[in-house]
């Protein structure tokens, strides 16, 4: 029988429609408990392809005829391998193209809605990471808000639009992903924004970023407002476009919140965050969309596989923003973090310009969940 | 030590280096100890796992200029 190649893109937008199908992952089992395809209707098996190098005889019936089967590994040749067995034994299987390291890297873009004098906002969905970036487009012209490395994604996606990007920002200096922000403000000659409190190091010019600051995109005033939001880092910035969204950066996500340890200073910043969200976001309107930079469970995403939701209804459900006492708060987001992101010290380094690490170095320091909130 | 057989597994991907290594391991006879050489970065945690479930043992790696190396003893 037959074995196709499945792409990212098409195994996103499975995940996306909640299809059920089945997954038999060939990774060895540490790399499948860190980290894998996640979807709600989703039924896993996981054998290591050493431990089926005699044959695929023994695990064949607990593989389902009855839904599709896709062979997944770190980049495509044992699941290839896995698959061709599984073909000569009578099967039709998927595998997916490029393996995890083409689910990490895939965007989905995502209109999430228009804006009110014309233009719209887009968000890039990088769905096996978990990475939320956009673009607010207006009149001609782009702004990109925490580009992923994958630059030529965001270029492209504006040349399709026929829009020019002419500024590019970054809500933080990140410490899971490798920011393409300064790439791609180089490439289009356009002004890269950071904000200052978290550029101290970096080795490379930027536009400081500043509480109060507007960034207009186009001719009709779209604005992107700065709002000073420290705690993730000491620098997070979220931004106000168009008075309808809140950028909230590594702040306040759908379903947690940021942590504050991956600069080394929980202790410090955990103060700032709870100003942050039970004080200055507490300020703004309640029917302000929220547009974080990440999700964290494949079921923060909604139907049409955005990730979005209103600040009041985030006030009344998100665990994190409701915890009046701030001595419980301080020990819920210091005393019970989640392990940290892979290579997050080197990823930091990255984004700072002190190191330049090539594409597949950068590529392996990525591997993984992004890791960037407590719940 | 003692090595009873060298595999170049350099410039193969994954799951070739695994694949040759099982194949030389099964001509050889336990306590025997075969050293691998891969370039391939995802070879690093496959062969530990593979010696692993498979009941050899890994001995020592380390890794020169891009080349892993592997001495594993045949359980």
């Amino acid at each position: 029988m037959t074995v196709t190649a499945m792409t990212a893109g098409e195994l996103a937008k499975k995940v996306i429609a909640k299809e059920s199908f089945f997954i038999l992952d060939v990774r060895n089992e540490d790399a499948f408990e860190d980290w894998k395809v996640e979807g709600e209707n989703i039924q896993y098996m996981n054998v290591p392809y050493f431990d089926l190098l005699d044959g695929v005889e023994d695990v064949l019936d607990q593989i389902p005829t009855d839904k599709d089967v896709v062979v997944i590994c770190a980049k495509e040749g044992s699941s290839i391998f896995v698959a061709e067995m599984l073909s000569e034994e009578g099967r039709n299987v998927h595998y997916l193209q490029v393996g995890m390291k083409a689910w990490s890297e895939h965007l989905e873009p995502v209109k999430v809605g228009d804006l009110k004098d014309g233009g719209a906002i887009y968000q890039f969905v990088r769905i096996g990471k978990g990475c939320l970036s956009y673009m607010v487009v207006s009149d001609g012209e782009a702004a990109v808000i925490d580009a992923t490395r994958m630059t030529d994604v965001f270029m492209n996606y504006a040349n399709e639009l026929g829009v020019t990007i002419t500024n590019v920002l970054d809500t933080h200096l990140h410490a899971d992903h490798i920011s393409g922000g300064r790439k791609i403000a180089e490439a289009v000659n356009g002004v890269y924004w950071l904000p200052p409190k978290d550029a101290t190091e970096v080795v490379f010019e930027y536009e400081p970023l500043e509480d109060g600051r507007t960034i207009s995109v186009g001719n009709t005033k779209i604005d992107i407002q700065a709002l000073y939001s420290p705690g993730h880092t000491i620098g997070s910035t979220s931004f106000i476009v168009d008075d309808a969204y809140l950028l909230s950066g590594d702040i306040l996500f759908i379903d947690s919140i940021g942590r504050p340890d991956l600069a080394g200073l929980a202790e410090d910043w955990v103060g700032d965050l709870r100003e942050t969200l039970y004080r200055r976001y507490r300020e703004l309107a309640e029917d302000l969309m929220v547009l974080p930079a990440h999700f964290m469970m494949i079921e923060e995403l909604n139907a049409d596989g955005s990730v979005a939701e209103k600040l009041g209804t985030l006030f009344a459900k998100n665990h994190g923003l409701n915890i009046e006492d701030e001595a419980e708060f301080r020990e819920m987001v210091t005393g019970n973090l989640p392990p940290q992101p892979n290579a997050y010290q080197e990823i930091r380094q990255t984004n700072m310009g002190k190191v330049v690490p090539d594409e597949e170095t950068q590529r392996e320091m990525e591997i993984g969940p992004n890791r960037c909130a407590v719940r | 030590m003692n090595i009873a057989k060298v595999l170049d597994a350099k410039a193969l991907a994954c799951p070739m280096p695994v694949v040759r290594a099982r194949k030389t391991m099964k001509e050889m006879e336990t306590g025997e100890i075969l050293e691998v050489l891969t370039t391939d970065k995802g070879s690093v945690a496959d062969l530990s796992a593979w010696a692993k479930s498979s009941g050899h043992e890994m001995l020592d790696q380390k890794e020169d200029a891009g080349v892993f190396t592997f001495y594993i003893k045949k359980g």
